[in-house]
């Protein structure tokens, strides 16, 4: 699908006021992050169709699909936005193959019955009814059912909040595959940044009704004045990388990015795949001087860029570890005290030693762009 | 084993038991689809109209309905001229009758199981292309049926137990208003009947007891047949 999602909405709902403004690629995976109550999932209901504006302007593209003050309000059912609520919401008294033909139009779609059956693993389910479906199952036939009503664009509200862990370790995959093989653009609301950070391309972070921001997801993660809303606990910085090589004797794996090489932990993809890693500010160690003797392997050379206070006896740094013409951010959370004694100041080179790296699985849809070989460390 | 004077009664009761259900059920889906889902200045009174008869004294419908449906009342005379429709003194009298009296129950009993749907689904079938219609058709009625149901067999058993509103309204003519509980009357009044009379109260009980067990048990059954639990 062509064109940009375009949301310009206000809606008073009780004592809440939303006023939701923003516009996003149409493709790849824009994800609403925001804390509960914060206005995502009203966002959507909007952009569905379930919930009506008191004021604004929805369009994808160039059809609009609602506009206050040309009263045009293009019902649900003709907005052909697949939804997958964040409870299944399955019939109940389909079966599930009745519930994946629900929303079938004559003709069929661009995706068959048979490739989405076959992508989300539901040959063995289709004469069960919802009832017999565990939870991690639910969510995989309501995916199916969006998607099979001819869907140009997938809503997600938060569809692993209701799954333990092994589940949703069971349905990420399958939204990976979703992302890739079908190209299908999914809106998809969050409150949980490791699933953000596997999935998304796109963030938009939601907060009090508002859209505090809009951009890339490694953008905005290095951004300390929304560390408030990407999370402070979690605070950390997302970096894009390639996989370029394998060590077999140490069964480690090469991933690369402007300004160094991050060994971690062999990863079974193929040389070249895009992977998102995730470095926490609570990770990532500073010495004055290139490390010697010590069992940390991943250090990178770099200069602060950033001071920020974070609570009383810790400040957050943020590092540029990249090249001049590509910047990478990195964020430190050290003491005060350290900060002091080690003469720590903008520009101040520093070595960052990074303890610990979330690997997000392959990540922004793509391969690899332009190849990034020369810069290993 | 039936005398010919039980099996007229009781012949006739079921047939104004049928006819009262089958023209009341889409009035009282609507209505009860009305109370449940849409809010309208005049909601409450539309909802103590519907419950009156439950509360009001039978003949007090039974006249009232004798006014306004009488050959010369205002509706009465409308539809005798357009259709040449009676319903004084006529079985369909009962039937309205009976309809009127038991109106209150299939509409309760609708109203339950409509607040029973979940409207979360409703607005997920239109997310997936069905328009209003195709949703209560394929989501909605579907759920609510084992209500629709149950409204409808206890409208049933209400409508063929009727006595006091009908006998206002319609009198007790032998094999055009004499239903069950109207030839019962009939022989308390004469002397030597308590024999007789004895018969058609076990009848009337037998009738009773087996719609409220089908209720019951159809209720059940398509319940868990809707919800898949096996």
């Amino acid at each position: 699908m062509t064109g940009a999602l375009e949301i310009d909405i206000e809606k008073h709902l009780g004592g809440f006021s939303l006023a939701a403004q923003f516009s996003a690629r149409a493709s790849g995976v824009t994800a609403l992050f925001g804390r509960s109550g914060s206005g995502k999932t009203s966002i959507i209901n909007a952009l569905a169709g379930l919930l009506k504006p008191d004021r604004g302007r929805i369009a994808i593209g160039d059809e609009i699909l609602f506009d206050a003050a040309r009263r045009i309000d293009v019902p649900p059912e003709k907005r052909r936005l697949g939804y997958v609520f964040q409870e299944g919401r399955l019939f109940p008294h389909y079966s599930v193959r009745g519930n994946l033909l629900y929303g079938r139009r004559h003709g069929g779609g661009a995706v068959s019955f048979d490739q989405i059956v076959t992508l989300l693993g539901l040959e063995a389910l289709l004469a069960r009814r919802p009832a017999d479906l565990s939870g991690g199952e639910k969510q995989r036939v309501a995916i199916g059912r969006a998607l099979l009503a001819d869907s140009r664009l997938l809503l997600m509200d938060e569809p692993l909040a209701a799954l333990d862990g092994a589940r949703k370790a069971e349905i990420m995959p399958f939204l990976g595959r979703l992302r890739d093989e079908l190209a299908v653009p999914i809106v998809y609301v969050s409150h949980a940044m490791d699933e953000v950070m596997q999935l998304a391309d796109t963030l938009v972070l939601v907060s009090d009704g508002r859209v505090a921001a809009t951009g890339g997801v490694e953008e905005l993660t290095s951004r300390i004045d929304l560390r408030p809303l990407t999370g402070r606990y979690e605070a950390g910085a997302v970096i894009r990388t390639v996989l370029r090589g394998h060590d077999q004797t140490y069964g480690l794996s090469e991933l690369a990015f402007p300004g160094g090489r991050l060994r971690v932990p062999h990863v079974a993809l193929p040389l070249g795949s895009v992977l998102r890693v995730r470095i926490q500010a609570r990770d990532v160690v500073l010495a004055l001087a290139p490390p010697v003797g010590l069992s940390i392997r991943n250090a990178f050379a770099g200069r602060i860029v950033e001071i920020a206070p974070e609570a009383d006896s810790l400040v957050d740094l943020r590092l540029d570890i990249g090249t001049p013409a590509e910047p990478v951010m990195l964020w430190a959370r050290v003491t005060k005290r350290a900060l002091a004694e080690l003469r720590l100041e903008l520009g101040s080179p520093v070595h960052a030693l990074v303890k610990t790296v979330a690997l997000a699985r392959p990540s922004p849809g793509r391969p690899a762009a332009a190849p990034e070989e020369s810069e290993a460390s | 084993m039936l005398t010919p004077l039980e099996s007229e009664a009781l012949a006739l009761s079921l047939r104004v038991g049928l006819v009262s259900v089958i023209f009341s059920l889409p009035l009282g889906l609507l209505v009860a689809w009305l109370l449940v889902r849409r809010r309208f200045p005049g909601r409450e009174i539309l909802n103590g109209l519907v419950h009156l008869p439950l509360v009001l004294p039978p003949v007090v419908v039974g006249f009232t309905l004798l006014i306004l449906f009488g050959r010369n009342g205002p509706v009465g005379a409308w539809l005798y001229e357009v259709f040449g429709v009676t319903f004084a003194f006529d079985w369909k009298g009962a039937a309205l009758a009976s309809a009127v009296m038991a109106f209150p129950l299939m509409v309760r009993a609708m109203r339950l199981s409509l607040e029973g749907v979940d409207t979360r689904l409703e607005a997920a079938a239109r997310t997936l292309g069905a328009n209003r219609m195709r949703v209560f058709a394929t989501v909605t009625l579907p759920l609510m049926l084992p209500g629709i149901l149950t409204g409808a067999i206890l409208g049933f058993a209400r409508s063929i137990s009727e006595f006091g509103a009908t006998i206002t309204f319609v009198s007790n003519i032998p094999g055009a208003t004499r239903t069950l509980p109207l030839a019962l009357y009939s022989l308390t009044q004469v002397p030597g009947g308590d024999h007789a009379a004895w018969r058609l109260c076990i009848i009337s009980v037998v009738v009773a007891m087996a719609a409220l067990l089908a209720s019951e048990l159809i209720a059940r059954r398509l319940d868990r047949r809707i919800k898949g639990v096996a």
